[in-house]
């Protein structure tokens, strides 16, 4: 029988409240028992004296890239930069080649992530067949084969009607719809925020009106259809205020943002003389905007912190800007740069870090896990509050490097990340 | 006269002192055009690139010119004959130009950053002849040089840039350099090709009158006919009706007014054949000083240790 006791550790979990010194008893995969004082009978001990215990932190966005672009990022690479970055579970994003729109390739998925997955990999299907915003794909099928969410993630569902009928469709499988909002018009061939920033650099850019436009719809098509939407990666103040007023109202929306648009603005872009590892979609915005999401994260219109993961291989990205791919990697650094940037910068309390990061993401796509109430799948993410540390892109556990943070030193790091009852990475003291 | 830069990348890294210095060494080598035997040795034995990767008539020329009259030894690669065509990458065309050696490439590309790009991962000196919507310093550069000898003076004068501001690279680089040396610009165009934020760098009109309402020099920029599908305005007619610069318009400005277009013009659009051709015009000039201005770009960055030209 697998058991296993941590000793000694401060437990955080916002979901039954509970931030104090306990420690937490694993049997065969599950939580049996968080206490003062457990006694090992028998059972290993992990000394976790000094560290914070969490239940696992679960990413709602990630690109893992298989199958299909095997050269940016693989299921096995993928989830091991996830184990490595505290996240026992992540959402893989659809838009594989193939595209995840069928059953099969869902499958193909959950098998693989179950023979090589360092941590849970909860696929997501997509919303349209090829993504193309035409055809519903069958979610019905999408779902018994393993999917837990639909998204066309990468492109925004253009059609209204389309997006209509899906959000009303998915309910009798009880899906979220994850929308990556964007109205495509308003930004072709478009490679940055529109704005002071763009304009000095004579890049084309996309307005934040643009992102704001679709969220303000798809709120506005979730209050109609009685349906649930998520907004994928919200990089705009006007999106924080749609969503905000949308809860207001009782609409069933929830959202989440990036790292990158919590800490970075479209300065960036500038201050790196066109790094391509500042450019993603939707881009870094103005200050404005980063303040207006970091706001939205503080009061709770914003549900969960996502990576948006996006790897890409260094051809894809040394290269002419506007030519350059969108995304950075984001699950190695995502956690470090939150406990340093947010928590240890007194914006975000530790407690509230850990909901956004698990107990959040968990509620929004009805996962397993989230908390550490007994019975709970055994997922932990551990954390090391004191550790301090460098952001070096050439150890990343995931086959790409494309992250604007290298270099950063970061205060705040995770230790030890357990997946279902067993340690999937420790950090080498 | 020290020239403290190995890379021509924009206007927005320059000192005034370093736009004086080019500007001054530009009068200077102008006089070598006039000579019956244009050439100097000033840059035997350098080895000069021009990357075009964007059609251009005028500025490749004009380089070319200055290569010649300096004695660079220069070579042109004009991108649909090259492997370009084959799909190699700007950095590997670049890493096996470096490969060869040359002391500088210039380069012209649709790409915002791409001269930087290049100047961050190769050994050569690079001259950005043009990078997208962003900057084309050679063209500011001789645009102040025909303001300077026509008026005596940068500072203080009135300048009005006039037409699509959005997707000018000659807009901006302007906008800087005048701006640096204490003129001032007004920008002029339909509302839809003014970018926003250019505000907090000049003043910003939509009416071309009282743009060119006592300036001292009113630039037309060219307006591209593919934006009329992109919906920035309706038809040419309307665009010259509004925007252009007419006769009847250019008597609004300085008696002594100068009238300048980066070139290619659309005549009867973005500005009527009698004023193109006209006593005001100095279009002509700036393409003769365009000349003069790459001499000193390539004699200030390269000619550090060759003979001065006398």
């Amino acid at each position: 029988m697998s058991r296993l006791l941590l000793k000694g550790g401060r437990v955080i979990d916002p979901a039954q409240g509970l931030d104090q010194a306990l420690d937490v008893l694993i049997a065969e995969g599950t939580i049996e028992e968080v206490s003062p004082r457990v006694q090992p009978r028998g059972a290993p001990v992990l000394d976790v004296k000094g560290l914070v215990v969490c239940p696992g932190f679960i990413d709602l966005h990630a690109h893992l890239r298989e199958p299909g672009r095997e050269d940016k990022e693989t299921i096995a690479t993928g989830t091991r930069a996830a184990a490595a970055g505290g996240f026992t579970a992540v959402c893989a994003m659809p838009n594989t080649e193939p595209v995840n729109d069928t059953a099969g390739i869902t499958r193909a998925i959950v098998e693989k992530a179950r023979a090589e997955g360092a941590v849970r990999v909860y696929p997501i299907g997509a919303i349209t067949r090829g993504q193309k915003g035409e055809e519903l794909a069958e979610y019905g099928d999408l779902k018994e084969a393993g999917c837990v969410a639909l998204s066309d993630d990468g492109r925004p569902v253009a059609s209204a009607r389309i997006m209509r009928r899906a959000l009303e469709y998915a309910k009798a499988f009880d899906l979220a719809l994850i929308d990556h909002c964007e109205e495509p018009t308003l930004a072709e061939k478009a490679c940055m925020n529109e704005g002071p920033v763009s304009t000095h650099l004579g890049l084309r850019g996309q307005p934040a009106a643009g992102e704001a436009i679709v969220v303000e719809r798809d709120v506005l098509l979730a209050e109609l259809t009685g349906g649930r939407v998520h907004v994928a990666h919200l990089s705009a103040a006007a999106s924080v205020d749609a969503v905000r007023r949308g809860k207001a109202r009782g609409v069933r929306v929830t959202a989440e943002a990036t790292p990158h648009h919590l800490l970075l603005s479209d300065e960036a872009v500038r201050e790196t003389g066109y790094d391509t590892n500042t450019k993603m979609n939707p881009p870094l915005r103005s200050e404005a905007d980063r303040l207006a999401v970091l706001a939205g994260l503080r009061d709770g219109t914003i549900d969960c912190i996502a990576t948006d993961h996006a790897p890409h291989t260094v051809d894809d990205k040394k290269v002419e800007y506007d030519q350059a791919a969108n995304g950075i990697v984001g699950l190695e650094t995502a956690v470090a740069l939150c406990l340093d940037r947010l928590v240890g910068h007194g914006l975000v309390e530790l407690a509230h870090l850990v909901a956004l990061l698990s107990t959040n993401p968990a509620r929004v796509l009805g996962l397993p896990g989230g908390t550490l109430a007994p019975g709970s799948p055994a997922d932990l993410t551990v954390l090391d509050l004191a550790k301090k540390r460098q952001v070096d892109a050439a150890r990343f556990e995931s086959r790409s490097r494309n992250t604007p943070f290298d270099g950063w030193i970061l205060k705040g790091w995770p230790a030890i990340t357990i997946v279902g009852g067993r340690v999937a990475w420790k950090e080498a003291r | 006269m020290s020239f403290p830069h190995r890379h021509l990348l924009g206007i927005e890294p320059l000192e005034p002192q370093d736009i004086q210095a080019i500007l001054d060494t530009a009068d200077g080598l102008k006089e070598i055009l006039d000579r019956p035997i244009k050439k100097v040795p000033a840059l035997r034995g350098k080895t000069v690139v021009n990357l075009f990767y964007e059609a251009s008539t005028r500025t490749r020329s004009s380089f070319e010119i200055a290569e010649r009259v300096l004695s660079a030894d220069s070579l042109s690669i004009a991108t649909a004959a090259s492997s370009v065509t084959k799909g190699e990458t700007l950095l590997d065309t670049a890493k096996n130009l470096e490969a060869m050696n040359p002391d500088m490439v210039i380069m012209r590309h649709s790409s915002s950053g791409a001269p930087h790009f290049l100047a961050r991962h190769c050994r050569f000196s690079v001259v950005n002849a043009g990078d997208g919507a962003h900057e084309h310093p050679t063209q500011a550069l001789l645009d102040a040089l025909t303001m300077r000898q026509r008026k005596g003076r940068l500072k203080g004068l009135r300048v009005a840039i006039v037409g699509d501001i959005l997707h000018s690279r000659v807009a901006r680089s302007n906008l800087l350099l005048l701006s640096k040396m204490g003129a001032s610009v007004v920008l002029a165009g339909p509302p839809t090709l003014i970018p926003p934020g250019i505000e907090r760098l000049a003043s910003v009109t939509w009416r071309i009158d009282e743009a060119v309402e006592g300036a001292d020099v009113v630039m037309m920029l060219r307006i591209q006919l593919e934006r009329m599908s992109g919906g920035f305005f309706p038809t040419t007619r309307e665009y010259h009706r509004h925007f252009g610069l007419t006769e009847e318009r250019v008597r609004q400005a300085k008696k002594d007014v100068l009238i300048m277009h980066p070139g290619p013009m659309n005549r009867g659009v973005e500005i009527a054949s009698e004023v193109a051709d006209g006593p005001y015009s100095v279009i002509l000039d700036q393409v003769t000083n365009g000349v003069a201005v790459r001499m000193a770009v390539l004699y200030l960055i390269l000619g550090g240790t060759g003979e001065a030209p006398s």
